[in-house]
């Protein structure tokens, strides 16, 4: 391999750390032809076949971006992934811990290269609306605009359905649009795509509650299939002495928060704001690792990250060998900004003064195997108690799963022991013509699944209709 | 009686060849001793045939000679008959039944038809036979002998020659009607006024003691034409022994389908004067039941009584090659283009010796793949067989000796007493008629008909519709045509072929899909397309004549194509050729996609009726096309549509005048092409495939940069040269005899729906018809027409080479790989189970014939009760992978795991360094236990065949069977070099066939030889699956193989051509119990072991191969992933990232593979195959072998179009002891027979010792291979270095056998005076061989053929001298011996990568072709040497320096020295003036590699030879 891989890496900590712009650059046409080329074209293309879940034709991509035919790598590109803009900035790139080269080089750049492709196409103006020529005469309705509930709509209006999106809040893109943070993903960028499907012929209808402000009868009546795609919001909960104190907050809020002020919207909930404080992020997760950038650039005073789980090794561990997504050390953009990361930290409970928030008491632990389990347990390390003075606790481990969901339980929609929604092979829940996607049946999950999964709850409703 | 068809043995794909002979007196003197001389011919060929299971019954002997006139009056004294005058009366020699009424019956036949054509019926004599004489089976099987007589009625010569042929003919027609078996006896061997044959189930020796009338002095001819029979299978069968009415053949007619087929279309209107009303009487011209050997007798027999010489019949059946690269005159190649538009050749290796009683002769086909020596003497006798030495003539009696050479031709005219050379002969033939001017003035001219390409404007709008009309995908555009476009050449994969069966497929798949290519292997080679390409030709004739009795000017106004892919503008000439007698027909081929198989069969119907309706207004094209169908319609598959109209045109008697273009827009591969020519297109025009590629190319999306018409070139040439490459493997030389061949076998096609349209193609498993073809000729139209609204622009992925989700699907994914990898290196067999699953279970997601199966139920036994899992493994092998192809890392990786587990590795085809064969200091052997004799015969050597347990003979390969193979000189590093006997830098190509062995006596020498190089070893012989593989395995047993393995079509790592990959051979399920079943019902599989490999990955594959009937299996592909393989396939490309198949330095460093990886792997299998056994109640594979009977369709498998599929015949188990089920006994070789072994206490002293040893001793041309079993204790002992020089000397006088001195270590001196056959110093290891006339000889040696064929073959060392000259193929794959000889034949140096040969006379044609390494010396004393090379890889310079001068004079000197030499002595007298006549013939790469080319030259790119 005589070229090495070239990532183009984030704009200076100190620069980016101002502004909630995208932190990532990008890579010169002559850097990603040449990255293009380092595809080796594998007769069993892992990235394509086993690491991404919407089945990106990456080899081929990659070659026609190789050879600068970015008209035709847009036309791949297209063939698996409904949104390779949301894709190529946010997905942890499965592909590219599958890819063959990665067994022992630097695997391919995948997903700059996706990047990169349909930017060009946005562009070059290759990326245009595109109607069906004809319209059928089924009509269905999308419950939740996430990337599942945009995904199934943007394959079910190209067969020609028409499509209804329905969405709670006040602008289409759920997670995309509330839960990532610009320095992620610009909200122009979901405004382009949702614009795009408008002018396609997809019907938005926002700040809409599905169950509540339309009802379930009406759903049923009206169309002729739904598609509930209303993710897994509920977050995890951590039920300690001192819950209850202002400044521990769910993570999910603290970014939606911003992500409406940064999308000119007012703010819906509580007022948590970083500025001048010390921030402890529960949860070594993504979803915390954007809440440390976003407190970075709220201009906290500082920032701890706690992680149960042991530290990760820095190479691909034994146990999860190539081609499988590897339990490894990782650190984002966020991460590199500062702060400090710790893992084995159990929160033992919350300090406060006069009803607000002034640390935390956690303890060290370890991962020990018992006799008879099927997995190690925590046992707290003894004499590391110690206590971190912070202003503000942000919970982020997690999702338990959709929630409470009036629309749901309206429609008779079975779930599952865990709370996630029960569905058949072809995406159809308990009730005929009622179809789920994304993390609402999921669990929650990937982006890039939620967009597949929507894709095969679409197909699902065409197989219902009759292909 | 020959076994009928039953289960998977089909006796129509038995084969035979064996040794031929003549002896005749010039002068036409008859005599008693002729027939005795005859008879001691045959007793001398008697090696080259072959025993049945009983081993006393021959597969056939038998001599054909003149009437002996006076001996039957003598015989016919005391009855009522009474002779006329000789020549008025003929004699029939007829097999009847033993039984009565059946005898009387066939009796009453014969006279019943000499009344029809008005001849007196005179009466019987009964032959008398000596039943004692013959072997077992054959005296079962014995007919009745008898003669009977005919009196011409004053008629005479050809005219009633002619009259008893329409008898004959009436005769059988009469028996055929008869009921009842054993009227199937009833054969006419001979019924003629002049020749009478003697024949049956017998060997050589047998011959005159089952017929006394041989052996009495009255008995007398002048000619005695000789057979020894040597058949693939052992059903007796009495008529097919040889010789035939006409002739004798040592060889194979590969092209016989075709050649029967166009007999059976042009019977019905043939004409003759001379036969007049009775011509209808003699259909059908070719008897059913026949051999090839049989057929081709026929036809010439037909030829012969139509008015022409038997010379000219031969000529025009066999004809030489006579392409723009012969150096030949106008008037001849005249002859041969007016006789090639009558007669397409019947193709194949072929020594034909033929008789008519009045002339005698023989002839060799054109690519000389047989041996033909003869001795003409002083006093007028001569001798003519496959061997030199088989009578002992005085040498100083001999007046010549030589050889045929290819394509050439020798004829003793009995009336005027002379011996007509080749060159007479074809001068006479060409001038018999103005051919040539026939030939100008009548041929039909198209004005720029293959002229320069124009460019194609591809209409880009309706361009993707149609593309997905015909079911193109992004891989046909990026993976095949693409790569055409830019490079000229069919692209190439590796890493076999593991997607789904066509009939498994979900994909729409092309017709093509279900046709697997057919390839010689053992029974006749395959021919090299690219390094003798000068013996084939793609041209072809449009509006042939039917009238094959005629010659008429007539005869030649046809339309010459130069080869058979039409551009646009070519087939639009062709259409608008307005010539009134010369008109053009184009039938559109649609049907309607709603009707299904009924619409399709009616369009089908239809469009026979018009094609018939044409031909018979006159037409002589018929332009079948797809091109601008209606909406409404879709293309019926352009393969059906020609198979259809050809069947009906055949059926109906026309098809011979016509000629079938087909322009479609489905062709688009060669495999495309090659099933269109196959099933009798004459011409393809592939326009969609010229639209792409033009499109592909305006579009800039080629690389390279190719304009529009260089790319639409390329295709052509890429179309053309594989097309050479698929008639190449079949050993078919010329597209006029390829096609209509039909060399294809179905998989997945009903009988029903063959037998319609592809009548005689093999189909062994049923599957679809025509309603599923159909339903997918219109999913394609759907695609095209109705696409999916929402469905992206993209054509369809394909997914044939590459995996994707969304294409064909694979064996191999991401899981199976992963799961393997990590289970084996964790050795967790929870993941094993996991891997197992993902391969094992394909109920949903079928790939091959086996996942389709399931396993009867049974009694279990209890698993602990099963053979541990250790006697398991031992039957493992892994497969060969040369150290060259995978890297040095993961070689010994497998060689260590093998060894551990008691299995084998195999060495591969590139040598192996001797270090590896001494044990490391941990216990763990490096050394393959199974060392591969490949054609290429890279570093074998005497030392490396003493140290392997196994030496596996590769006759085919699964990714490619029927090719060569080339490792190019840039992979050629040091180490390579040095296991492979070569220089470092040099490519070394492997030639498709192995050069000794062009037919299966071939087979049986090369294992004896290796024998006697290493009796501890068993012999295995690696074959590939195909329709009749059974019966070339019983051949290969009866040829005295240990073990058999049969690989699958889909396996194989090495780089193929993509339609080799998956469109060559057939899955091994198939091929495995067709060899079972026909091994146990030929009563030869007690004595050869069977192996299977081919995709084997589990254990389920492993049982199921044990109950089709293999003891032992391969591991390949799944061992390389075990070392860390991702399938990227791109093994011939040198950048494998994981370390396996590379040689980079940097690259082999990620090789993370360990042999204890591979161990854990197939432990964990054999436990799996365990398990297996113990479910269905065995506790030791021994009894499971062949119990196909457990085996079943799993019925739960409901995929549409895996319905039709009926393995029944897969499942046949027939009867048959369970001893005889598997190998429960050894194969007796005979090596204690051998000279050698006789010898060998005298040589002792000198092997153990060093003590000096001298013999003296006689030999013959029995005595083969001597020489091989002394070298080989030499190199046991002594190893590569063996002795100090002439420790041992070894003299012999007489006609050498095969073999001799072959794999002759150092130390070894062995000097034969006399003459030597083929194979003489094959593999020579150091030893120095001298050849030199009996002394006493009075003819000059320099004129005279002393040695035969194949010399030298794969020598890595030594010296060789030979006073005289030899015959083709000399120093054929020589790596490093030093010889000098007078004179060579064609194809002298071939594929020769080290060495020196010294030439001192002349060279036949295609010299130093694919020549690569070392140096040659030529005297080119006519100056015309250059003409006979092949310049493709040589240089031919002068001898300027020093070193080379000094080189040159001193082996010339040393020649002197050794053998006396008249010729060496002649020109070192004259040395000064004889150097300039001297031409060194130096390789480029060679003198790249040497340094010894300038800078600016050796900077010039210049194309590897791409082979692959």
């Amino acid at each position: 391999m005589e070229v090495p891989r070239k990532d183009p890496g984030y704009r200076p900590a100190e620069e980016r750390v101002r502004d909630f712009g995208e932190v990532e650059r990008r890579l010169t046409d002559h850097d990603l032809r040449e990255q293009a080329a380092r595809c080796m074209d594998c007769g069993i293309p892992f990235c394509h076949a086993y690491g991404c879940p919407v089945r990106n034709l990456i080899p081929e991509f990659n070659d026609a971006a190789y050879h600068g035919n970015w008209r035709e790598a847009l036309e791949l590109l297209l063939a698996g992934s409904c949104f390779p803009e949301f894709t190529g900035r946010i997905c942890p790139a499965p592909c590219e811990t599958a890819c063959v080269l990665g067994i022992n080089e630097p695997a391919v750049t995948i997903r700059q290269l996706e990047l990169s492709i349909v930017e060009k196409g946005f562009e070059r103006g290759y990326v245009v609306p595109r109607v069906p020529a004809v319209r059928r005469s089924e009509r269905v309705a999308v419950i939740g605009s996430g990337p599942a509930g945009l995904a199934a709509a943007d394959v079910l209006n190209r067969i020609g359905c028409h499509v209804t999106v329905y969405e709670d809040a006040a602008k289409p893109g759920g997670i995309l649009r509330y839960g990532i943070p610009d320095f992620k993903l610009e909200k122009w960028v979901v405004e382009r795509r949702v614009k795009l499907m408008e002018a396609e012929g997809v019907v938005f209808e926002t700040g809409v509650r599905a169950g509540e402000d339309v009802s379930a009868r009406f759903l049923r009546e009206r169309f002729d299939a739904i598609v509930l795609t209303g993710g897994a919001r509920e977050p995890r909960d951590l039920k300690l002495p001192g819950r209850e104190l202002d400044g521990v907050h769910y993570a999910m809020d603290f970014l939606t928060r911003q992500n409406q002020l940064n999308g000119g919207e007012a703010p819906s909930g509580p007022e948590i704001v970083a500025k001048d404080k010390v921030v402890i992020v529960i949860g070594g997760g993504d979803t915390g690792s954007d809440c440390l950038g976003t407190s970075w650039r709220q201009g906290a005073r500082y920032c701890y990250q706690f992680e149960i789980m042991p530290r990760p090794p820095d190479e691909r561990s034994p146990h999860t060998p190539w081609p499988m997504w590897p339990n490894m050390m990782r650190a984002s953009s966020s991460h590199k900004e500062g702060g400090e990361r710790r893992w084995c930290i159990s929160t033992k409970r919350f300090l406060g003064r006069d009803g607000r928030l002034t640390g935390l008491r956690g303890v060290e632990i370890e991962w020990e195997w018992q006799e008879g389990a099927n997995a190690p347990a925590p046992v707290e390390k003894e004499g590391s108690e110690f206590t971190v003075e912070c202003d503000l606790v942000l919970l982020a481990m997690g999702f338990v799963g959709p929630g409470p969901n009036k629309l749901v339980d309206t429609l008779g929609v079975e779930r599952d022991g865990r709370g996630t929604i029960r569905r058949d092979a072809d995406n159809m829940t308990s009730v005929p013509g009622v179809f789920v996607a994304g993390d609402m049946t999921l669990g929650a999950s990937l982006v890039v699944r939620a967009i597949q999964d929507g894709k095969n709850a679409a197909a699902g409703v065409l197989r219902r209709f009759g292909g | 009686m020959m076994q009928p068809k039953q289960c998977l043995y089909d006796p129509s794909y038995e084969h035979d060849a064996c040794g031929v002979g003549f002896v005749a007196n010039l002068d036409g003197r008859k005599s008693h001793l002729i027939v005795e001389r005859g008879v001691e011919v045959l007793i001398n060929l008697l090696h080259r045939g072959a025993l049945g299971a009983d081993k006393n019954t021959g597969d056939g002997a038998g001599l054909l000679v003149q009437i002996p006139d006076r001996f039957l009056r003598e015989q016919l004294k005391r009855s009522a008959i009474e002779l006329p005058q000789e020549g008025t009366y003929g004699v029939g020699m007829v097999f009847l039944p033993m039984a009565e009424p059946a005898r009387a019956a066939c009796r009453k036949a014969l006279e019943e038809a000499a009344d029809d054509e008005g001849l007196v019926f005179l009466g019987w004599r009964n032959v008398p036979t000596d039943p004692s004489a013959v072997g077992e089976q054959a005296r079962l099987e014995m007919p009745f002998v008898a003669q009977c007589f005919v009196d011409g009625g004053g008629g005479s010569g050809e005219d009633l020659e002619r009259r008893l042929y329409v008898m004959r003919k009436q005769a059988e027609r009469r028996v055929a009607s008869l009921s009842g078996a054993d009227a199937g006896m009833f054969y006419v061997c001979s019924l003629s006024a002049r020749t009478i044959v003697y024949k049956g189930l017998m060997i050589a020796t047998q011959v005159a003691g089952f017929f006394p009338d041989l052996r009495d002095p009255a008995f007398e001819s002048a000619v005695a034409l000789v057979h020894q029979r040597y058949s693939t299978n052992t059903f007796p069968s009495w008529r097919l022994a040889q010789p035939f009415r006409y002739l004798a053949h040592n060889g194979e007619i590969n092209t016989l389908r075709g050649n029967v087929n166009w007999m059976r279309s042009r019977e019905r209107n043939l004409q003759s004067p001379l036969f007049g009303e009775d011509i209808k009487k003699i259909v059908p011209v070719i008897e059913p039941g026949g051999s090839d050997s049989a057929a081709l007798d026929n036809a010439l027999e037909l030829l012969a009584n139509g008015g022409r010489g038997l010379h000219h019949c031969m000529a025009m059946l066999i004809p030489q090659a006579w392409g723009s690269r012969y150096p030949m005159g106008p008037d001849l190649r005249g002859f041969f283009e007016y006789h090639a538009g009558i007669m397409e050749p019947w193709d194949g290796p072929a020594a034909v010796t033929f008789t008519d009683g009045r002339h005698i002769g023989a002839m060799l086909d054109r690519n000389g793949l047989r041996p033909a020596r003869y001795t003409v003497t002083r006093d007028g006798f001569m001798v003519f067989a496959s061997e030199a030495g088989v009578l002992d003539i005085a040498p100083e009696d001999v007046r010549e000796k030589g050889a045929l050479r290819p394509g050439q031709m020798l004829l003793v005219d009995l009336e005027s007493k002379r011996l007509l050379k080749d060159y007479e002969i074809k001068m006479r033939l060409a001038r018999r008629q103005p051919y040539r001017r026939w030939v100008d003035e009548n041929r039909i001219a198209i004005h720029g008909l293959f002229a320069a390409v124009a460019p194609v404007a591809p209409d880009a709008e309706s361009l993707p519709r149609r593309q997905r009309l015909f079911g193109y995908t992004r891989e046909d555009l990026a993976v095949v045509l693409g790569p055409m476009a830019s490079t000229g050449h069919e692209p190439v994969g590796s890493m076999g072929a593991d997607e789904a069966l066509a009939v498994l497929s979900e994909k729409p798949q092309l017709l093509t899909w279900y046709f697997k290519q057919c390839f010689a292997q053992v029974t006749n080679p395959p021919i090299d397309p690219i390094r003798e390409a000068l013996v084939m030709s793609l041209m072809t004739f449009v509006g042939c004549s039917d009238q094959i009795l005629a010659e008429t000017p007539g005869q030649a106004r046809l339309l010459k194509l130069q080869h058979p892919i039409l551009t646009n503008d070519d087939v639009e000439r062709i259409r608008n050729l307005n010539q009134p007698d010369f008109e053009c027909k184009t039938l559109p081929i649609g049907f309607p996609p709603e009707g299904g198989g009924a619409g399709l069969r009616a369009a089908l119907d239809r469009l026979g009726r018009m094609a018939e309706q044409a031909v018979a207004a006159g037409h002589r094209v018929i332009i079948l096309s797809d091109r601008g169908l209606d909406p409404s319609e879709a293309p019926i598959p352009a393969l059906l549509a020609v198979a259809a109209v050809n069947t009906h045109l055949v059926n109906a008697g026309k098809r011979t005048t016509v000629g079938i273009v087909i322009e479609t827009g489905e062709a688009r591969e060669v495999m495309h092409i090659a099933v269109l020519l196959g099933y009798g297109a004459s011409a393809v025009n592939p326009y969609l495939a010229f639209e792409t590629v033009a499109h592909l190319a305006a579009t800039g999306a080629l690389s390279g940069k190719v304009s529009v018409v260089k790319a639409m070139e390329n295709v052509i040439e890429a179309f053309c040269q594989g097309l050479l490459k698929v008639m190449s493997k079949m050993g078919i030389s010329t597209l006029r005899s390829y096609r209509n061949a039909q060399v294809f076998q179905a998989v997945g096609l009903s009988r029903a729906f063959v037998d319609e349209y592809f009548p005689g193609t093999g189909s062994q498993v049923e599957g679809i018809g025509l309603d599923e073809v159909a339903v997918e000729a219109a999913a394609r139209h759907g695609a095209a027409w109705r696409p999916v609204a929402g469905a992206s622009n993209l054509l369809p992925v394909g997914g044939h080479y590459r995996l994707n989700l969304d294409g064909e699907r694979h064996l191999w994914t991401p899981e199976s790989v992963s799961l393997l990898q990590r289970a084996s290196r964790e050795n967790d067999p929870t993941l094993y189970r996991k891997y197992a699953e993902t391969i094992n279970d394909q109920s949903r997601r079928q790939c091959t014939l086996r996942g389709l199966f399931t396993f009867r139920k049974t009694t279990p036994v209890p698993l602990d009760e099963v053979e541990p899992a250790a006697e398991i493994v031992k039957r493992f092998v892994t497969g060969a992978m040369s150290f060259g192809s995978i890297s040095r890392e993961a070689h010994e990786t497998l060689a260590i795991a093998m060894n551990r587990l008691g299995g084998m590795s195999n060495s591969g085809e590139g040598g192996e360094d001797a270090e590896r064969y001494k044990p490391l200091p941990n216990g763990d052997s490096r050394c393959s236990a199974i060392k591969q004799i490949a054609s290429g015969r890279f570093g074998v050597t005497a030392e490396y065949l003493v140290n392997a347990r196994d030496l596996q003979i590769k006759i085919a390969q699964g990714a490619k069977p029927g090719e060569g193979g080339q490792l190019p000189g840039h992979k050629v590093n040091r180490e390579i070099a040095r296991t492979r006997n070569a220089t470092p830098g040099v490519s070394l190509i492997s030639p498709p066939p192995h050069h000794d062995i062009y037919s299966i006596e071939d087979i049986k020498q090369l294992i004896y030889d290796l024998k006697n190089a290493n009796p501890e070893a068993r012999v295995s012989v690696k074959l590939v699956s195909e329709i009749g593989v059974g019966t070339v395995a019983a051949g290969v047993a009866k040829g005295h193989a240990d073990l058999i393995l049969i690989s699958g079509y889909d396996g194989g790592t090495g780089a193929s051509p993509l339609s080799s990959l998956r469109h060559a051979g057939a899955p091994w399920e198939l091929g495995l119990a067709e060899t079972q079943q026909t091994l146990v019902l030929n009563d030869l599989r007690s004595r050869v072991r069977l192996q299977v490999d081919g995709q084997i990955k589990t254990g389920r594959d492993v049982a199921i191969g044990a109950l089709l009937g293999a003891e032992e299996f391969g591991f390949a592909t799944s061992a390389l992933v075990v070392c860390g393989c991702v399938m990227m396939r791109v093994c011939h490309k040198n950048t494998c990232p994981v370390g396996v198949a590379t040689q980079d330095p940097e690259l082999r460093k990620k090789f993370t593979g360990r042999p204890e990886h591979v161990v854990n792997f197939l432990t964990m299998l054999a436990e799996e195959t365990r398990e297996i056994m113990a479910s269905l109640g065995f506790r030791r594979m021994d009894e499971m072998i062949g119990r196909a009977d457990l085996l079943e369709k799993n019925g739960a498998i409901d995929f549409w179009k895996a319905r039709g599929l009926d393995f029944t015949a897969m499942f046949h188990r027939p009867k048959a002891p369970p001893e005889a089920t598997r190998q429960t006994a050894r194969q007796d070789h005979g090596v204690e027979e051998s000279m050698d072994w006789l010898l060998l206490p005298k040589v002792a002293p000198a092997i153990e010792s060093g003590r000096k040893v001298d013999l003296d001793m006689p030999i013959r041309n029995v005595h083969r291979s001597v020489g091989v079993m002394i070298s080989s204790r030499i190199a046991k002992r002594h190893g590569a270095k063996g002795l100090p020089e002439d420790t041992l000397t070894l003299r012999f006088r007489g006609a050498a056998g095969q073999s001799f001195g072959a794999f002759g270590s150092r130390g070894m001196t062995l000097i034969l005076e006399g003459e030597a056959n083929d194979y003489l110093c094959k593999g020579l290891s150091g030893a120095r061989v001298i050849v030199k006339p009996y002394p006493g000889a009075a003819y000059d040696p320099g004129d005279n053929i002393i040695a035969g064929n194949v010399i030298l073959y794969g020598a890595t060392g030594g010296e060789l001298f030979i006073n005289g000259c030899v015959g083709e193929r000399f120093a054929i794959r020589n790596s490093g011996a030093r010889v000098v000889v007078e004179g060579v034949g064609d194809h002298g140096c071939e594929y020769m990568t080290g060495g020196r040969a010294v030439i001192l006379g002349p060279t036949g044609v295609n010299f130093g072709a694919g020549m690569s390494g070392g140096i040659a010396y030529v005297l080119d004393e006519g100056g015309d040497f250059d003409n006979r090379c092949n310049l493709e890889m040589i240089d031919l310079d002068l001898i300027e320096g020093d070193d080379d001068e000094r080189e040159l004079r001193s082996m010339v000197e040393k020649h002197l020295h050794y053998t006396g030499s008249r010729k060496a002595a002649s020109l070192l007298e004259r040395w000064d003036a004889v150097l300039p006549r001297f031409i060194k013939v130096f390789p480029m790469e060679y003198k790249r590699v040497l340094g010894q080319m300038s800078r600016e030259d050796a900077e010039t790119h210049r194309q590897e030879v791409v082979n692959n």
